[in-house]
């Protein structure tokens, strides 16, 4: 197999090896062989000679010539992980390469779970990765786009220049973070000018993304030096880019490329410029806006009425509207909605009476315009960042609405969300749950800060413990506590060993469903413990080595010998 | 020596697991959730694990060997409540507090084990036997075997020579059954070794361009042996001893016992459909030897030594007889298995491959001898990888096998272009890294 790679030396001066080997291919009946010696068999002969060959061209063995060397990977400045901390990333990407595993959870953590926020921290605390785990991160990443971002972000340097040599990791320079050591400073013009110039797209798009966080006048500068020049699919990912740090001086670049070639860059230049209060663009949409929206003042109570555009014209389709609906829309509803979605919040309190948001959206909407109008402020909030419009949309957790089906549903409630602070998020959520239990609170749980707010935290255990006592399985709630595990507060975990204990088993519940109940309550535990633990592993030596308190009262009351 | 300092890492225990499930269960158990009553001193960990049952599983690990005791119904050794006893002992938490005294339930087993001196076993097979009842018998016994693999012996030479001449081109349309067959004939003849061989020979004509040279070679190789076997009485008495340890008859390791701390430098296991095989590549700090442990599990059942890579193990070791072979017993040891801050001084790729052809003078047979490279770069080549001197323009192709394993990324990573100290087997067929370290730290990075 080595063969080619390796200099042989010792070939006998009578008879080379492949002279030897044609003649055992061929056999010593074919071909006789001429020097054998006499009285010995021709075929042993000839394993005579071939084993003395072997041996001799074995011990002969000489090193190959070096291929050409890699350049070395760059450095990577940062700290290395505390020894505790890197046997636990081992034995957390272990359990990730031993396979999912079928089955009832038991009472054991998942480690899987754990990962995400383990890298995340160890992000935040500015680790670099243990060399050796580099290949385990990278095949962590490959199967999880979820965990990409932290994956690559804490793999750091060396995972890039592994991913060049191993097409399995390729989608790491693709995906490269923003601000990677790879990449050059914005102080470094000259290199950056040469990789915009001369770089890989995902390269380039990894340049422009760093540059944009950190230096976002130079990276659109540094767009517009080529932006004529590049493909359609290329511009519309660097305008992407721009999204990072938009600022009205964006604005003349994003007019501009309103008229674009490329539909769809277009569209995107639109909608980045909609999301610009100040923009000329945004003032056009409002203008259109406002004829469709007004207040009746006819009625004894007033109301909003709409009275949506009969045409799309050119000038609405260049500010990025467009023209046709998907299937099962009308056009007219259609094209309301996206001039709503564009125009600046801000000149609706004018335009309807001087109300305040949360007036606004009580008003009562005519002829069933409610869901159209306030589902394209929703997203007007979402894309302006508009927290006291959010709040209003959202409207008090309490109310009826908010559970079931009303104009704004959960996933848009979910996104609305984002746009409030943690602690008002983590409020609205905690009276969201009080009011109408966990059964749909799963997606708004996913928006919120971890760890979870103390009040928030409070009423998941509180709703838990509701359902537990209702009888039913715990497994109809394991998306939810599957959540607990990943984001309640380890400092909770004394509330919780009341809960523990296997309950008496009344005559409505479902069989043997207050010990699977115990057992999640358990795993839940034991899983904010080693969170706790995970959180100390990582903190920064100095700080650290008082023996961890959550540890070493690790007892679980039940297990007590 | 402080207790903390005796501590394994979290990969040292996984690696001690029988299989990847098993680590996955174990890993789960190395929280304190379910455990109580822990404890460890004087190289032993023990503790309850609460399991499905009302009464906790009593789970004892001594730390010397290891060796386990569980009173769960597992069939898996060590089981996953060892493996997270262990876990949760590397973790050093505090989860696992110092005493001085185990249990009853612990204490009882430990002793029973100290008091057979199972704690400092010289179980390794072949060897125990402790003389046999009857010298006579046992005489008589090894003449009827030898006869039984001459006659072995005899017929494969008989088999080669019709091969070599009908010619090798008919082998490859032959196929596999008439190896099956002669390996069969050869484990009739009480040598193992021959049929293994033979097995091998059996699976060449399918390997891929260049086969007939390899067949070749293999055929020579095995006349060799049966040429060694048959005038066995006129070879030099090392020589003959390695012919009889090819041959796959039984040696007791009676070298003279060597005293040392043995670094764990490398284990991996081979699998067949009978037998798992556990190669333990250990170096000695003192001596500067490097020694081969062999052991045995039955289809399944991973093998009872295990010695995880990184630790360090004060023992005994002998020899077994044949020269140029590095294989030897465990014998007494005097402590648990320690971690170790050191690496094994190690060489350039000519040294290396100088190494194996000096080897081959002793044992002809020798697919590869253990070395460590020192400052080498893995550097990519076309479709394979070479370990590349980082002073000097050689260095040597990784084997096919090496290629193709995880291990192989985990060692390029621990490089990222820069020179490495490599521990693995240097042979014809390349090098197979085993375990690597990094420039500046002393940390064994297994990559098998």
């Amino acid at each position: 197999m080595n063969a080619t790679s390796t200099t042989r030396t010792g070939a006998t001066r009578a008879e080379s090896w492949d002279d030897l080997v044609t003649a055992a291919l061929l056999g010593t009946d074919r071909r006789p062989r001429a020097d054998a010696a006499p009285g010995r068999e021709a075929p042993l002969a000839l394993l005579d000679a071939a084993a003395v060959a072997t041996v001799r061209r074995r011990a002969g063995l000489r090193p190959a010539r070096a291929a050409r060397r890699p350049e070395p990977a760059p450095e990577d400045p940062r700290p290395a992980l505390p020894a505790a901390a890197a046997h636990r990333l081992a034995t957390l990407l272990a359990d990730r390469s031993a396979g999912a595993g079928g089955g009832r959870r038991g009472s054991a953590p998942d480690l899987t779970e754990l990962l995400p926020q383990w890298l995340a921290a160890a992000v935040a605390h500015g680790y670099a990765a243990p060399a050796q785990l580099l290949p385990s991160l990278l095949d962590a990443a490959r199967g999880r786009t979820d965990l990409r971002p932290a994956a690559l972000a804490f793999a750091g340097p060396r995972a890039l220049w592994l991913a060049r040599l191993n097409a399995d990791w390729r989608f790491a320079l693709r995906a490269a973070p923003g601000g990677g050591a790879a990449l050059p400073g914005p102080e470094d013009a000259e290199a950056v000018h040469r990789l915009w110039q001369e770089g890989l797209f995902a390269e380039r798009v990894a340049l422009l993304g760093a540059l944009r966080t950190r230096a976002p006048v130079r990276a659109r500068e540094l767009l517009a030096s080529t932006w004529p020049q590049e493909r359609a699919e290329d511009r519309l990912m660097f305008l992407d880019a721009m999204r990072a740090g938009l600022s009205v001086e964006d604005e003349p670049f994003l007019e501009r490329a309103l008229g674009d070639r490329s539909r769809n860059v277009r569209a995107t230049a639109a909608e980045l410029l909609s999301a610009l209060a100040g923009s000329a663009l945004a003032a056009r949409m409002a203008v259109r806006a406002a004829v469709c929206v007004a207040l009746d003042r006819t009625q004894r109570t007033p109301a909003i009425v709409v009275e949506p555009p009969l045409e799309c014209d050119s000038s609405m389709e260049r500010d990025g509207v467009v023209a046709t609906p998907p299937a099962g829309r009308g056009e007219r509803s259609w094209w309301l909605g996206q001039l709503v979605e564009a125009t600046p919040l801000g000149t609706w309190s004018e335009r309807l009476g001087g109300r305040t948001a949360r007036q606004i959206v009580a008003l009562p909407v005519t002829d069933g315009w409610q869901d159209e109008l306030h589902a394209a402020w929703c997203r007007a909030a979402m894309r302006q960042r508009d927290a006291e419009w959010s709040r209003a949309l959202l409207g008090a957790p309490s109310a009826p609405e908010a559970g079931g089906p009303g104009a704004v549903s959960l996933a848009e409630r979910a996104k609305l969300l984002a746009a409030l602070d943690p602690a008002q998020r983590a409020a609205w959520v905690a009276g969201f749950i009080a009011t109408h239990g966990l059964s749909e609170a799963f997606q708004l749980l996913g928006v919120c800060a971890v760890p979870w707010a103390a009040p928030l935290g409070r009423s998941v255990v509180d709703a838990l413990n509701i359902a537990r006592d209702a009888g039913s399985y715990p497994w109809s709630f394991s998306g939810v506590m599957g959540l607990a595990e990943r984001c309640l507060d380890p400092a909770e975990t004394a509330r919780l060993e009341a809960l523990l204990a296997i309950p008496d088993e009344r005559e409505d519940a479902a069989p043997g469903a207050g010990g699977y109940w115990a057992e999640a309550f358990q795993r839940l535990v034991t899983t904010l413990r080693l969170r706790a633990a995970m959180a100390d592993e990582l903190a920064p030596p100095a700080s650290t080595r008082a023996p961890a308190p959550v540890e070493a009262s690790a007892q679980p009351p039940d297990a007590a010998g | 020596m402080t207790e903390q300092g005796v501590r394994w890492t979290a990969e040292q225990v996984l690696a001690l697991a029988p299989d990847a499930a098993s680590r996955k269960a174990g890993s789960k158990l190395g929280t304190a959730g379910p455990w109580s009553g822990t404890g460890s001193g004087e190289g032993t960990v023990w503790g309850l694990c609460k399991g499905s049952g009302s009464r906790p599983y009593q789970t004892v690990v001594d730390l010397a060997g290891p060796a386990y005791k569980c009173s769960c119904p597992s069939r898996k050794f060590p089981c996953k409540h060892a493996l997270g006893l262990l876990l949760l002992w590397a973790d050093g938490g505090g989860s696992v507090p110092v005493s001085a005294e185990p249990p009853d339930w612990a204490g009882q087993w430990l002793e029973g084990r100290r008091e057979r001196g199972e704690s400092k076993p010289g179980r390794d097979e072949g060897s125990s036997a402790a003389g046999p009842a009857d010298p006579q018998a046992a005489r008589r016994r090894a003449e009827r075997r030898a006869e039984r693999v001459t006659a072995g012996a005899t017929e494969l030479e008989q088999r080669l020579a019709d091969l070599l001449r009908g010619g090798l081109a008919s082998a490859e349309q032959a196929g596999y059954g008439v190896w099956d067959e002669t390996a069969a004939r050869m484990v009739d003849a009480q040598a193992p070794g021959l049929a293994a061989r033979v097995r091998e020979l059996g699976t060449i004509p399918a390997s891929g361009a260049g086969w007939p040279g390899r067949l070749l070679e293999e055929c020579a190789l095995l006349h060799l042996l049966d040429r060694g076997w048959l005038r066995r009485d006129r070879l030099p008495e090392a020589l003959a001893a390695t012919v009889r340890s090819r041959l796959g008859l039984p040696a007791a390791a009676d070298g003279p016992p060597v005293r040392d701390r043995w670094l764990v430098l490398a284990q991996y296991d081979t699998v067949d459909a009978k037998l798992t095989t556990r190669r333990v590549w250990l170096h000695g700090v003192s001596s500067g030897a490097t020694r081969l442990l062999l052991s045995y599990g039955a289809a399944g059942r991973a093998p009872e030594l295990s010695l995880p890579v990184g630790l360090a193990l004060d023992a005994e070791l002998s020899g077994h007889p044949g020269a140029g072979r590095h294989r030897a017993g465990l014998g007494e040891r005097f402590g648990p298995p320690a971690p170790a801050a050191f690496r094994p001084p190690g060489m350039p790729t000519a040294r290396a491959t100088a190494r194996y052809g000096e080897a081959l003078r002793d044992d002809p047979w020798l697919d590869a001898v253990p070395v460590t490279l020192e400052r080498v770069i893995p550097v990519p080549d076309g479709e394979t990888w070479q370990l590349a001197d980082a002073d000097a323009d050689s260095a040597l192709p990784l084997t096919r096998a090496a290629r193709s394993r995880p291990g192989l990324w985990r060692l390029v990573a621990l490089s990222g272009g820069a020179p490495v100290t490599v521990f693995g087997e240097c042979g014809h067929r390349g090098f197979t890294p085993l375990t690597a370290w990094a420039a500046a730290a002393d940390e064994a990075v297994p990559l098998c």
